[in-house]
């Protein structure tokens, strides 16, 4: 399993303003790749634009080589996007908001996975209780139970961090790790402190 | 390394499940346009007179418009939740078509307020002394022209979702263009009364309907990537 | 094809081509106009059954055709602003829609002035009027979505969008509105309605179209350009120029 996103000239104008400009980008299994800079550098467009879901930017994207245009499809299908907000509908339970989620790539999945994934994000117990009921940590603990249960390579998390207590991010912290390690591939951007770790590797903007 | 998997159906069924159990936990929210629609047609009489014949010759337009506006009210929250909650973002990653999960979602939205309003309306056709034999007309062009009306204020709705008060804007412009739908729903009750034909009323809304379901998905998915990078 | 579309792309090539097309146009409008006006108020015969008052359409029927044009242009800019990212277009879009509305309102205007002498009042549901009126709405529907994106570049686009489905519809509109007025009113008199309209009536009718659709040319072409600076204000073959003319 290998995969590589790579970015050619990229730039990006808001408004007549450039957020970045000429950015070439390689990111490769096994790696952790974090996106730095100061707020309002563009560190969510730019995630966003790797992510496909802004079409507005100069310059040329490759998934495995082949243009971002032709690939998209293939490319939506290895990538798990997680953005500012956890994307957790308050009026259904985790399990059933993890269900929409298994059936949104196409999968039926079964429930004895879903209760393993909740689980594995400490939520044991919480299965059947509304999501508006959580905290806003464990909303976000929903979302982040869609690393465990969803097999993809690559993993766009912006801010994944936030609303988290510390075991959680040691525990998330541990899973980026092995995700890179086992040939995946993360691209996080954070507030956080990572920890060092030689698959980690640091992108500055701004 | 996973190829894309299909799905399609897969994937349109468990949004069809979601939005419906989400509208049915909110109860509220699918009797308001009901409500909403009862009174309205309590005011005109009161607006008006109480006179059973002048409300009989404009009962099928009020019962029309007023259907109409109520279906409006509902569409500004048909995006707003999944937008604010983040899941809007997701469907768009999703490695499905836009364009067929967007359908569904408003298959919902006219499944719990097109339909409903449809079903109510002959009840209220009976306190405006709507002519006997156009009951049956009145629900079905109602139930065939709300499906438009759900699809093409889809369209609006997925415009102004990114907007904080996106609301009487989402009005100003999904109404013109439910004009052609109220011309011939409207009009469809209006013959039924003077005993004319309705197949031909009925069959253009339905050419109305095939229209919208034709070119209103892509134009909703459009407007969703406009509005998640405003 | 494609060597004009890549011009197209850069908006400094645009303001200087347009700098020799605006006068021509400007030109064009003051002769077509004024020739036309002078026929068609002092020459052109008066109708035989509404006399003079009929002279209102070499007004009403240019603004008309305008208030139609302008929306099919608006959107057809805003396909190729979509499909081609032309910034040009856009800005091409942005300054049409008002003076669609307000050509609309003219339309309208002019309409129900002609009424007061023709039904004796100031409005009413005919056809053309009412067609003319949900266009109005049309309008005022893609200039306020446009303003209420904070971000100019997602207004652009939705505005875009708007613009095509609004374009999809009018014939719709038409359509239904004719057929929704000819159940209701047996066609009695409307505007343009006319079966005996000599050559003399419409020779200056076609000069008043055409002159109007000069001046619109000429006044999109300049609304335009100041557009194009004020976008592209801190570009620098902008701020040469502002330096040149000082």
């Amino acid at each position: 399993m290998s995969l590589c996103l790579q970015a050619r000239q990229l730039a990006c104008e808001r408004d007549d303003r450039w957020l970045f400009e000429g950015l070439d980008l390689d990111i490769q299994s096994g790696e952790i790749v974090r996106i730095e800079g100061p707020n309002g550098s563009g560190k969510t467009t730019l995630l966003k634009i790797l992510s496909g879901q802004l079409t507005d930017y100069r310059g040329e994207l490759y998934w495995n080589g082949e243009p971002m245009r032709q690939a998209r499809e293939h490319f939506l299908a290895n990538l798990l996007y997680l953005g500012h907000a956890p994307g957790v509908k308050a009026g259904l339970s985790p399990l059933e908001n993890l269900a929409w989620y298994q059936a949104l790539s196409g999968e039926k999945g079964s429930e004895p996975a879903r209760e393993a994934a909740l689980a594995a994000v400490g939520l044991a117990g919480f299965e059947d209780v509304p999501a508006g009921q959580l905290s806003a940590g464990q909303q976000r603990r929903v979302a982040l139970a869609r690393l465990t249960l969803t097999q993809r390579a690559l993993w766009v998390l912006d801010e994944p961090f936030t609303a988290i207590d510390r075991q959680g991010v040691a525990a998330l912290e541990a899973q980026l790790v092995a995700h890179a390690q086992s040939g995946g591939c993360v691209l996080v951007t954070t507030h956080h402190a990572l920890t060092e770790s030689p698959v980690l590797r640091r992108i500055q903007l701004g | 390394m996973h190829a894309p998997q299909g799905g399609l159906m897969v994937a349109i069924k468990a949004t069809l499940k979601r939005d419906l159990t989400l509208m049915l936990r909110r109860r509220g929210e699918v009797l308001n346009p009901l409500v909403f629609f009862a009174l309205v047609i309590t005011l005109f009489p009161i607006g008006i007179s109480p006179d059973p014949e002048l409300l009989a010759s404009i009962a099928p337009g009020l019962l029309w418009v007023a259907a109409l506006l109520a279906a409006l009210l509902s569409l500004d929250s048909l995006f707003r939740s999944d937008y604010d909650d983040g899941s809007l973002e997701q469907l768009l990653l999703a490695p499905q078509p836009l364009a067929a999960l967007g359908l569904a979602k408003v298959a919902v939205h006219w499944l719990l307020t097109g339909l409903p309003l449809a079903l109510m309306a002959p009840l209220l056709g009976i306190m405006l002394s709507l002519p006997a034999g156009s009951y049956a007309v009145l629900a079905l062009s109602l139930a065939l022209g709300t499906a438009s009306l759900s699809l093409i204020g889809a369209i609006g709705a997925a415009l102004t979702v990114g907007l904080a008060r996106g609301g009487v804007l989402l009005s100003l412009l999904v109404l013109p263009l439910y004009i052609p739908v109220l011309i011939f729903g409207a009009g469809a009750v209006q013959a039924a009364i003077f005993g004319e034909g309705i197949a031909a009323h009925l069959a253009i809304l339905g050419a109305l309907l095939a229209l919208a379901l034709m070119l209103a998905p892509w134009a909703i998915a459009a407007s969703l990537r406009i509005s998640i990078n405003g | 094809m494609w060597a004009f579309i890549n011009k197209l792309r850069s908006p400094k090539w645009f303001y200087a081509i347009s700098a020799k097309l605006q006068p021509l146009f400007w030109v064009a409008a003051t002769l077509l106009l004024l020739v036309g006006t002078v026929w068609g108020l002092a020459f052109a015969p008066a109708d035989y059954q509404q006399g003079n008052s009929f002279r209102i359409i070499y007004v009403h029927v240019p603004a008309a055709f305008l208030a139609q044009s302008i929306f099919v242009s608006m959107a057809v800019s805003g396909l190729v602003f979509m499909v081609w990212k032309i910034k040009v277009a856009d800005m091409v879009a942005t300054v049409m829609a008002p003076l669609g509305a307000a050509m609309t309102f003219v339309a309208l205007f002019s309409g129900a002035v002609w009424g007061v002498p023709t039904w004796g009042t100031w409005w009413m549901w005919d056809a053309r009027l009412t067609s003319m009126l949900i266009l109005l709405f049309l309008y005022l529907g893609v200039i306020a979505l446009r303003g209420a994106f904070s971000s100019r570049d997602s207004g652009s686009r939705a505005a875009s969008v708007l613009a095509m489905v609004g374009v999809i519809n009018i014939p719709i509109i038409k359509y239904s509105v004719d057929w929704w007025y000819t159940l209701h009113q047996p066609a009695t008199f409307t505007i343009t309605g006319r079966a005996a309209m000599t050559m003399d009536m419409w020779a200056p009718l076609l000069i008043m179209v055409l002159g109007f659709y000069s001046f619109f040319i000429a006044l999109t072409l300049m609304r335009t350009r100041s557009e194009i600076l004020r976008r592209e204000a801190n570009k620098r073959w902008v701020r040469e120029l502002a330096e040149e003319t000082n």
